[in-house]
């Protein structure tokens, strides 16, 4: 039950209501827990509650990280020039 | 799908296992667990084992809501259940569990009590401003993720002063069952299976943020690397928990930055602060008694406490003997190692606790990992 997917703010609603988009399927969600959400913005929702606003710089970054080599790799893939 | 597709990248999943791969010391095994459900779920459904090297073992921990809630709490929500013109409202996968003699929410909901499957803990409010005359409870289950909402349902019930809606309050903490885990006898003595490792839960920090583990850095002197739910995110965990090991560092990392911050979701820890406190004791399925691993209501909101409108007894049910998800949870053992498993007990009719959710030890393998084992054997068995 803690399986979630990032979900699109795609309106804001009354009474701290928001209309997500979660893979094509559309939801009201609570914005309760979160504060400065913005259309646009995605969220992490759990059991019909906003817990947290992605950030995208962060995921950015992340990517980045998962695609450097290790270091080890590139010294064992080092052409030997003797 | 933005956030999602790039972190199931089959191509970059390999990269990170070569860097596992390199970087793993085989002079040694590293022993990691991931407590969150979610995770064992993640791994075991796209196959993340499978590209770890041989001395890199994923243990499954205890963090799977459904599977750790006591026998007996179940068999008082299904007590609950049958007063007359109640309603019981809880989350899907609550509705399965099993009791001792077969009987579960679902079972009785066939038999005519009023048991109601609800998405949101808001739904239970609802339900019960449309049901005046009738009581409404809301069995509610789950870690720090679940437990805010919970809290925002109690203040909502107040604010439209509801006198018909209470909760039956079964929320558990992390930070303390990680802590059992690593203080129990079957760790320290069998010394068999070191927890080297913990890949720190994704929801759960959304909300606690890092600070909670740091204890687990200093007191026990082991690293704890939080991770997103997607498998990159996963692989790279590990790949973070093994360079901490080799470098003889025990440290709290985050690798699921775009969510989780280090003070966590302070809104949402205010909140519950406000409305819940520590219970002393509290069972977990498969662990025991856990001293303060739980909350309960406090007693500004004594009226929307099921405990305190209705007469609800504490009982304890054994799991049955066979069952070894006690050892599996502390990473003792592994679910085929239980003799029952995938025989009598299977997730249509789940005997222990590991097997009642996707995300328990004993289904994530049933599901997934079971016919890797046999091709495994039967590869053995014809070379
Ligand atoms: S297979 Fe079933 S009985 Fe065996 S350890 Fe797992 S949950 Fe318990």
């Amino acid at each position: 039950m803690c399986l979630a997917i990032p979900a699109y703010v795609e309106q804001l609603l009354a009474d701290d209501q928001a209309m997500v988009n979660l893979g094509g399927v559309h939801k009201a969600i609570s914005l309760a827990l979160v504060e400065d959400i913005m259309v646009g913005d995605y969220v992490i929702v759990h059991v019909g509650y906003a817990l947290q606003k992605l950030d995208p710089l962060e995921a950015k970054q992340t990517l980045i990280m998962f695609n450097e080599m290790s270091k080890l790799a590139d010294e064992v893939n080092k052409p030997t020039t003797k | 799908m933005k956030y999602i597709d790039e972190f199931r990248d089959g191509v970059v999943a390999k990269k990170i296992a070569e860097n596992i791969s390199l970087e793993a010391n085989q002079a040694r095994s590293y022993h990691l667990m991931e407590f969150c459900g979610g995770h064992t779920h993640a791994i075991s459904r796209y196959g993340i084992t499978d590209l770890l090297p041989t001395n890199v073992h994923m243990i499954h921990g205890p963090g799977c809501p459904v599977c750790v809630l006591p026998i007996g709490r179940v068999e008082n929500a299904i007590q609950l259940a049958q007063i007359p013109r109640l309603i019981l409202c809880s989350y899907g996968d609550m509705l399965r569990i099993p009791t001792a003699n077969g009987m579960s929410l679902q079972k009785i909901k066939a038999q005519g009590a009023d048991v109601r499957m609800i998405y949101s803990s808001a739904d239970a409010v609802k339900i019960a401003q449309q049901n005046p005359h009738r009581q409404v409870v809301f069995l509610a289950v789950g870690f720090e993720t679940t437990t805010p909402p919970t809290a925002v349902t109690i203040q909502q019930a107040q604010a439209l002063g509801l006198t018909n809606f209470s909760v039956f309050c079964n929320h558990v903490l992390t930070p303390s069952a990680i802590s059992h885990i690593l203080q129990s006898p079957e760790v320290r003595q069998l010394g068999t299976v070191p927890l080297d490792g913990f890949i720190g839960p994704a929801h759960v920090s959304t909300i606690i943020g890092g600070q909670p583990y740091e204890y687990f850095t200093e007191e026990f002197q082991k690293p704890v690397v939080i991770a997103g739910f997607e498998p990159l995110d996963v692989m790279q965990a590990i790949l973070m928990l093994i360079r901490q090991l080799n470098e003889g560092r025990a440290e709290v990392e985050n690798e699921f930055t775009r969510a989780v911050l280090p003070t966590g979701n302070v809104k949402a820890q205010l909140l519950v602060a406000e409305v819940f406190e520590l219970r002393r004791t509290f069972e977990w399925r498969g662990l025991g008694l856990v001293p303060y691993s739980a909350l309960k209501i406090k007693s500004n909101y004594a009226e929307f406490d099921a405990e305190q409108r209705f007469q609800i007894p504490t009982l304890s049910i054994a799991d049955n003997k066979a069952c070894e998800c006690g050892a599996i949870l502390r990473g003792v053992k592994k679910p085929q190692d239980c003799k029952i498993f995938g025989t009598v007990c299977t997730p249509e009719n789940p005997i222990g606790s590991c097997m009642v959710s996707s995300e328990g030890a004993c289904a994530a393998h049933y599901s997934y990992g079971r016919f890797r084992d046999s091709n495994v054997s039967s590869r053995k068995a014809n070379a």
